[in-house]
């Protein structure tokens, strides 16, 4: 079957058309246990794609790797051409590759709008001697606060800016988190189950905002375990089972394939991955 | 007993050098742990190395004053570096292990026989402050009112050490209102947070951690500026008391470490005074005047449990802003 | 892993196995005194027996020096002592302390001098040693004090087997205080600064039961680790539990553990004084030609078999199976019924039990003062480091080799200095394996 993302078939570790993040035989083993074992994957630039895969398949593991917050036993991968292999986790953010946590790291002794302020890039007054000083700082201060209240308009968090994150509900530090993700402007933003403990009266917009997202050129990676989401919104859908990558495609096919669903559902194989709502129980750390 | 003595004694240290050398490592202190959440817990050595970097470098290499006190705070920064480079990567519990642990290797170091040439050993050093009591431009007399009447000497002393404690806390202030500062509190909640915006946290938590035993080095120049250096003085409980000021007054305020100080020097006092007076008059009998002394650690104690346990963000603390998460 | 999360369901502890299996240690505890051959306690009333003392030999050459005075001076004391026709002197002095040591130039016999007469006076420590030599280089031949036995004329000891066995029995001594720490960090993750006071409260209980009240050592020492395993309830009971039930964060309890530290340290000032209590007694045994006081010796046999008593307990029985069970996981192991909570009154009392016998055992080796468990605190801290956070044999490995480092360095370094070494290696072992000498790596994230 052809499509437009990857060069020829879709399969395993296939090539793509214009990948942004490419990785190649990255293996980490805890102890005996193999948690993540990808013998190639690449990641299209400018698309949505969800990365899924039962609890314990290795892909928080995979994205710990991937973001420098792990060392891998093996393997190199490179973005946009950059070697990211044995590269800190601070420099792969500063190149553009920004990701969120599974279990929100929001800052909650922090107000919001400081939240947002964090996440922004190249800020002088970040540095020790230059922070004692004001005027070195107040203006691009005042640029990134404009930047900010534009993005908390858009999560619909403008009303909080000044609230200590602390006094945000779970969904809505998930948003706070995405929100100053962006701050950064990345090319590539990494999501580690954007929707898990989001109101679902919020889940709509969310799943907006990634599509925006898409829209101003921000290629996106995501993890989730809610198949309407992955259906709805992802252009390509990546599976992994037991560490390994066992099928890749567009979710409409992916969804259908037989090792998807076997790798998912054990005995429960009949039924349509599409519509059951599958409640997920947080890997423990 | 004479009350107004004893409640004299008791509002001197409001103003002593001593209480402003507190102060001031308190500062530093709650720069490590208030702001960044590091475990510091070798405070007493930075100080340690602010007296001895002093006093060796005047008495043993014969620098002047100016001369000593940037030996001292270079050598606080290179204990800092040596200190941090392979600990701020580790779990936080190991840096309470390690700077404990590194305060008492120097403490040891600095009173060995084997030593004494250059440190004293045991005996310590005096007649340092030379130099410094020279450049006094206060006439000789009597100067403030009671119970702050002072001397010359005392009042050049007081004016440089609470001089410098006013500045230090301007620049605090000014750090933790610019992105700098925001940056480390966020550190102080959540590293690999900060750490996936694209912050260097392993440098942050250096600076950190140079600037605040700065601080404590200049605070143990101006402790040792009216007294002699005993090693005796810088053991781990030097580090509990600065601890305790700072978590009394707030760990991360501004003004909380100066105050904190400020009461928990009077109130040391006070307690003193008081039961020397009621020992001396017969009052309580189950102590004598030996007695007294570990009295007052034991009310130090007490008062550290409650603290921490029922108001951890201190006098002046917002408990929203502090949290002991480290 | 937040060890304040944990089921705090299910009061009543089984206090029993625990007494039973201190029941037992007792039983073996008082076999093995008695059927040591001499009843350390008989020698009780000896006046000769060690305190501190500071001495050494004059010689010049091969000659010994009768009748050199030399001055000993601190800490609020001063004796001279004067060599007898062995050519040994040796002062008793009365405290732990700095002491200056000063060689009466004029009492050298005709011809003889020091070779450098600066160096006639010393200064010296007496700390974690009962004796300390002291060495007078006179300028014929090199002339040395040698180890001055418990002042009876002790053979010429290897000093560096003398050295051994003293860090072997300090680092065996420490193991057990050392694994009650380790215990307690394992199963609730508390950095107990308050752990050393246990120490001391077991060698000031054997103090008074044994020198106050005349109780025989043994009896004495029992009576000890059962107060002091009861102590160790308390604790948890007073301070421990209650703060896990508000969820006070674990920085905070350290700090209270802090606390708490100073003030059980200065309310044993303020009972037993600033001065240091005689507690050791006995007869000396030669051990490979190292003059060794027998106490010292059977307290070194009767901890080993605690060592192994504490091994089969942790890894035989289902109690010690359900504390490793803790120390792994909490949560985990509150999910599969064990309850997390009695298990950690048990882990206090085990501790309790284990440092309070280490502290009756460190106050016959170095004997008892009210500051003595927090001057060993870091030691502990170290041991408990070096072996890997948490677990309870790498705490007994670390031990030793913090036992050993300490008493070997002062072969190369001055004695003054033999805790900072053993500091050092603590920083430099955390620096090349952070998870200690046994621990294993811990996955991150």
């Amino acid at each position: 079957m052809s499509n437009d993302i990857s060069v020829g078939k879709a399969a395993p570790g296939c090539k793509k058309v214009d990948p942004i993040l490419v990785a190649d035989n990255v293996t980490r083993q805890f102890g005996g246990l193999t948690a993540v074992n990808v013998d190639h994957l690449e990641i299209p630039r400018g698309m949505i794609t969800a990365l899924i895969g039962p609890n314990g398949a290795g892909k928080t593991t995979l994205f710990n790797l991937l973001t420098g917050f792990d060392k891998p036993t093996t393997g190199s991968w490179n973005f946009e051409g950059k070697d990211l292999a044995g590269v800190p986790s601070y420099k792969v953010a500063r190149l553009g590759m920004v990701r969120t946590f599974q279990l929100t790291k929001a800052l909650s002794m922090l107000t919001v709008m400081e939240n947002m302020r964090l996440g922004a890039q190249n800020q002088p007054g970040e540095s020790f001697f230059a922070a004692l000083i004001r005027p070195l700082w107040s203006s691009f201060e005042a640029k990134i606060t404009a930047r900010a209240e534009d993005l908390l308009k858009r999560f619909k968090l403008d009303a909080k800016q000044e609230d200590f994150a602390a006094a945000l509900s779970g969904g809505q530090r998930k948003l706070l988190e995405m929100a100053r993700a962006l701050m950064s402007e990345p090319k590539l933003v990494m999501l580690d189950e954007p929707m898990a403990g989001v109101n679902p009266a919020l889940t709509q917009s969310l799943l907006e905002h990634i599509k925006d997202l898409k829209k101003n050129g921000t290629t996106v990676l995501f993890v989730e375990h809610d198949m309407h989401m992955v259906r709805h919104i992802s252009d390509w859908v990546v599976v992994m089972a037991e560490g390994k990558i066992v099928a890749e495609g567009p979710p409409a096919i992916v969804m259908k394939d037989q090792a998807v669903i076997d790798a998912y559902l054990g005995a429960h194989a009949d039924t349509d991955l599409g519509t059951v709502a599958i409640k997920v129980v947080k890997e423990k750390k | 007993m004479d009350w107004s003595l004893v409640i004299g004694n008791a509002a001197a240290e409001l103003i002593s050098p001593t209480t402003a050398a507190y102060a001031l490592a308190a500062v530093g202190l709650a720069v490590h742990f208030g702001y960044t959440g590091l475990l510091n817990f070798g405070q007493a050595a930075f100080m340690a190395i602010g007296a001895y970097g002093f006093a060796v470098s005047v008495l043993y290499f014969g620098l002047p004053f100016w001369g000593a006190v940037l030996v001292s705070l270079l050598a606080s920064v290179a204990f800092a570096l040596i200190l941090g480079i392979p600990t701020l990567r580790l779990r936080s519990d190991y840096l309470a292990i390690v700077t404990i642990a590194s305060a008492e290797i120097l403490r040891y170091i600095v009173s060995t026989t084997s030593l004494a040439s250059v440190t004293g050993g045991a005996g310590g050093l005096s007649a340092f402050a030379g130099e410094f009591y020279a450049m006094n431009p206060f006439p000789e007399g009597n100067y403030l009112f009671w119970p702050f009447d002072v001397t010359a000497k005392d009042l050049w002393v007081r004016v440089v050490g609470w001089s410098i404690v006013a500045l230090a806390t301007l620049l605090v202030f000014a750090l933790m209102r610019s992105p700098w500062g925001r940056v480390v509190k966020g550190i102080r909640e959540d590293e690999d947070a900060v750490r996936s915006l694209g912050k260097n946290v392993y440098s942050y938590k250096m600076q950190s951690l140079v600037f605040g035993g700065a601080l404590g080095t200049l605070a143990g120049i101006i402790f040792i500026l009216p007294r002699s250096v005993q090693p005796g003085n810088y053991g781990t409980g030097l580090t509990f008391f600065i601890w305790t000021v700072m978590l009394l007054g707030g760990a991360a305020t501004i003004l909380g470490p100066v105050v904190g100080s400020m009461v928990f020097w009077v109130l040391l006092s006070l307690t003193d005074g008081l039961l020397q007076g009621l020992v001396n008059q017969g009052v309580i009998t189950f102590l004598t005047t030996d007695q007294i002394g570990p009295v007052r650690f034991i009310l130090i104690g007490l008062g550290l449990m409650a603290l921490v346990v029922f108001r951890p963000q201190g006098i002046f603390g917002n408990k929203k802003e502090l949290q002991f998460n480290v | 892993m937040n060890p304040l999360t944990l089921s705090t369901r299910g009061k009543k502890g089984s206090i029993r196995p625990v007494a039973m299996w201190l029941g037992a240690l007792a039983v073996l505890f008082g076999m093995l005194f008695s059927a040591a051959p001499a009843s350390a306690a008989d020698e009780a009333s000896n006046p000769d027996s060690t305190t501190f003392s500071i001495g050494g030999i004059i010689k010049d050459g091969e000659t010994l020096l009768e009748g050199v005075q030399i001055l000993v001076t601190g800490e609020a004391f001063e004796e001279t002592g004067t060599t007898g026709a062995d050519g040994r002197w040796s002062v008793v002095v009365p405290n732990k302390g700095e002491y200056s040591v000063a060689l009466q130039l004029e009492t050298l016999p005709e011809g003889a001098s020091l070779r450098d007469e600066k160096k006639a006076t010393k200064t010296v420590t007496v700390d974690l040693v009962n004796t300390v030599n002291v060495l007078f280089a006179l300028n014929d031949t090199t002339s040395t004090g040698e180890a001055a036995g418990e002042g009876s004329g002790a053979p010429q000891a290897n000093v560096f087997l003398g050295r051994l066995i003293a860090g072997l029995n300090l680092g065996i001594l420490l193991a057990m205080a050392a694994i009650g720490l380790s215990l307690i960090y394992g199963t609730t993750a508390l950095n107990n600064f308050a752990h050393g006071e246990m120490v001391t409260l077991g060698a000031l209980l054997a103090f008074t039961l044994n020198r106050i009240l005349g109780i025989d050592l043994i009896i004495s020492a029992v009576i000890t680790m059962v107060l002091v395993a009861g102590s160790g309830w308390l604790q948890d009971a007073a301070i421990w539990r209650p703060l896990r039930k508000r969820r006070v964060g674990l920085t905070q309890m350290m700090i209270v553990s802090i606390g708490f530290s100073l003030v059980v340290r200065y309310v044993f000032q303020i009972i037993y004084g600033g001065d240091t209590k005689v507690l050791s007694q006995g007869e000396i045994w030669d051990i490979f030609g190292v003059p060794t006081q027998a106490v010292n010796v059977i307290s070194a046999g009767i901890a080993v078999v605690i060592l192994l008593l504490v091994a089969l307990f942790l890894t035989r029985t289902r109690l010690g199976k359900a504390t490793r069970a803790v120390a792994d996981n909490p949560s985990l192991a509150a999910a599969t019924g064990i309850d997390v909570e009695s298990i950690i009154r048990i882990v206090w009392v085990v501790a309790g039990a284990l440092t309070g016998i280490s502290g009756v055992m460190l106050g016959l080796f170095v004997q008892a003062s009210w500051d003595m468990g927090f001057s060993i605190l870091l030691l502990l801290f170290a041991a408990v480091t070096l072996g890997g956070l948490g677990t309870a044999f790498g705490a007994a490995v670390g031990a030793m080799v913090v036992g050993l480092f300490v008493e070997l360095s002062t072969l190369v370094i001055p004695s003054d200095l033999k805790f900072a070494g053993a500091l050092i290696v603590l920083i430099l072992v955390l620096l090349v394996r952070p998870q200690g000498i046994l621990g294993k790596a811990q996955r991150i994230g």
